[in-house]
């Protein structure tokens, strides 16, 4: 009785071990778009961006060429580099840190101007590389080494802050997706929105897509990879539902 | 035309491929002219959000090989220091205008050169330089603008064009087109997309022991190469000089006819002019100093190239400063003043 | 078994969500270690369907999986697909 091969490694996620800790969600992420990259037959002209946060090293995954950023400017590289050169793909890849602290008014303004990129947002609610510090997106009530009796509005630590929510308010994002990797079918609906964020760049829709993906942290949040996908299940997505924003 | 709308021009015909700005005085007319042209030459313009996000729009862009330009002033170019320290290190090319003005802090619109160690010291993190480009005339300013995208592109280097509040404003008839004849090397590093071949990277972590070191020791080979071919200039009436002026920028026109009028009164006086202030011409002025001189430097600052000219100088002359900050500007007779001071011998005993 | 799985070993950071996922229960974390000192996951392949949740669910993409060859499978992974976004119009 012969075998098919029914699931394999895609061509452009580097055949190459992570740095990243067990159970990170950012491994799951980063297959979903190189196998997208690939089915849509865009690896020749796609040009990715590495925020800074665990997956700086990025472009030691994707075998595409690559940027190096700094911390929260991704969206306004991105412009420069698409306004420059229309006919490629970029996508840039960020942390929470990255794109909702530090990055906040890069993104809204690229969105603002609807400009024709792609972002995969990706929310472990925490701080990784740095060592498990407070997020803009940390829930009410969470442990982090910034928050150690656990993030309290009422002390000035501020409220987790909702991505998707704010950027489907501006005209020039058009398409904002929250999903999740928690299960086999989440991480499939995950794929299915990464895909329409990509295709509509590809077709030259008028406007940024972002897909926001809930993703676990399990070193930090201390959890074990298997509780970390249930929180995200029971808790994370109390405070950040999933669904179609915009689009 | 007023300087910085032909600093604008002048940029479009070295075939600057994108700009991207924000409003600050008093560079508005940059952005404002480069915002009607650009489209027109169908090349892109962005206001962007912030110097923040002007500086790293710059980075993509020259990331995949474009000819990119950015302009500010002083408080603006601070905030560009995070990007400038990134394109260094990522070794990419980029064009840097400032339009230097009062400060610190938010200090006035009006013109200064209190910018020159931000310039050349590297306000940004790490050890690294940026080519420093000083004209004092719109002309000029015209004249370096395609210097400063062939400059970047051969060395991928950031080029910094250091003009102040006066040279921007002021209206001079100008000669526009001059065509350079430098050779420059491909761009097989640029981010193009990775179609049959193997991916390009453009990054500033090397986190690999030594990795980082190498790199930094590859910089300082290539500043190297640019001290040694790059250093530009002007030397006047200076052979028989017992007092050399050394000044750049608008201060050196008004000392330059300090020096004139000094030299109708008998004064032998010259003038050095250094054009580009990173490489500094140390060994233009070193070959000239001895004990027989003196040398004084006009800035309209609280005195920062006077620290290179004393560097270079070595110790074999004695180095003096005259200068007015926070947006002051020296005039020919306080410059002339200054000069005369030091014709009085000093009394012995 | 209609289907198998084949996990590397070495790769493998044994995080144990493919033992979760497993609709069969084939999957369970090795008592030997790998070279980098984590446990990783193995199979019997005794019931395994070749569904795939658990290299769907695998961060490391350390798991291949196979079916039986009379049964429906996947067109296992290409570079390039240009036609396929006009073929969706």
């Amino acid at each position: 009785m012969s075998m098919k091969t029914v699931f394999k490694r895609t061509p452009t996620l580097k055949d190459y071990p992570t740095h990243y800790c067990p159970g990170c969600g950012h491994g799951i992420a980063h297959r979903l778009i190189a196998e997208v990259i690939d089915e849509l037959g865009i690896h020749g002209r796609t040009i990715g961006i590495a925020p800074v946060g665990c997956s700086v090293l990025a472009y030691d995954y994707f075998d595409v060429d690559m940027v190096e950023v700094a911390h929260g400017r991704a969206p306004a590289v991105a412009t420069g580099m698409k306004r420059t050169n229309p006919d490629k793909i970029i996508f840039s890849y960020q942390g929470d840190g990255d794109l909702a602290a530090i990055g906040t008014g890069e993104i809204i303004h690229a969105a603002h101007r609807a400009e024709q990129i792609t972002v995969i947002f990706i929310n472990n609610a925490i701080f990784g590389m740095t060592g498990g510090q407070m997020a803009p997106t940390t829930v009410l009530g969470q442990v982090t080494a910034t928050t150690q009796n656990g993030r309290n509005a009422n002390k000035g630590q501020g409220y987790p802050l909702q991505v998707s929510e704010i950027l489907a308010l501006l005209p020039g994002a058009i398409y904002v997706e929250r999903c999740s990797v928690y299960n086999p079918a989440q991480i499939r609906k995950t794929k299915k929105a990464i895909r329409h964020a990509f295709e509509l760049q590809v077709d030259g829709a008028a406007g940024l897509s972002l897909v926001e993906v809930l993703s676990p942290c399990p070193t930090y949040w201390r959890m074990t990879p298997s509780k970390a996908m249930k929180w995200i299940e029971k808790d994370m997505t109390k405070v950040f539902p999933l669904g179609r924003f915009k689009g | 035309m007023c300087g910085n709308e032909a600093l604008a021009e002048a940029a479009i015909i070295a075939g600057v491929d994108a700009y991207f700005g924000y409003p600050i005085t008093p560079q508005n007319e940059v952005t404002a002219y480069m915002s009607k042209r650009m489209p027109e030459e169908d090349r892109v313009f962005i206001q962007c959000e912030s110097e923040l996000a002007a500086v790293n729009m710059v980075y993509g862009a020259a990331a995949t090989g474009k000819r990119a330009m950015t302009s500010s002033s002083s408080p603006g170019i601070s905030l560009m220091q995070e990007g400038i320290s990134y394109l260094s290190g990522a070794e990419l090319p980029a064009v840097i205008v400032n339009v230097m003005r009062g400060g610190p802090g938010l200090g006035n619109i009006a013109p200064s050169q209190g910018d020159y160690f931000q310039s050349t010291r590297g306000g940004g993190h790490g050890d690294y330089r940026t080519i420093v480009l000083a004209p004092s005339s719109v002309q000029e300013l015209v004249d370096i603008m395609p210097l400063a995208f062939d400059l970047a592109d051969e060395y991928r280097m950031a080029v910094i064009v250091l003009a102040d509040g006066i040279l921007g404003q002021m209206m001079e008839p100008v000669v526009l087109g001059k065509k350079l004849q430098r050779k420059l090397p491909p761009k097989d590093w640029a981010l193009t997309g990775a179609d049959n071949r193997e991916q390009n990277i453009v990054r500033s972590l090397w986190l690999k022991e030594g990795a980082l070191e190498e790199l930094n020791y590859k910089l300082q080979r290539k500043y190297r190469r640019v001290e040694k071919k790059e250093v530009l200039c002007e030397e006047h009436e200076v052979d028989d000089a017992d007092i050399i002026v050394v000044a750049y920028g608008v201060a050196a026109r008004i000392a330059r006819s300090a020096v004139t009028k000094a030299r109708q009164e008998g004064i032998k006086v010259g003038l050095i002019r250094p054009i580009t202030l990173w490489p500094f011409p140390s060994d233009q002025i070193s070959k000239i100093a001895d004990e027989w001189r003196i040398f004084l430097t006009v800035e309209m600052s609280c005195g920062q190239m006077v620290e290179d000219v004393k560097l270079a100088v070595a110790g074999k002359a004695p180095v003096v400063f005259y200068g007015r900050p926070g947006g002051g500007v020296p005039t020919l007779d306080q410059i002339l003043e200054n000069i005369k001071q030091l014709t009085i011998p000093a009394k012995s005993g | 078994m209609s289907g198998k799985i084949r996990i590397d070993i070495e790769r493998c950071k044994g995080c144990g969500l493919c033992v979760e996922v497993c609709p069969k229960g084939c999957i369970f974390i090795s008592e030997q270690s790998n070279k980098k000192g984590y446990f990783p996951a193995q199979s019997n392949n005794h019931e395994c369907t070749g569904c795939a949740m658990c290299a769907i669910i695998c961060p490391d993409v350390a798991i291949e999986v196979f079916r039986d060859d009379n049964i429906e499978a996947v067109e296992p992974r290409k570079r390039h697909r240009p036609n396929l976004v006009k073929e969706k119009a």
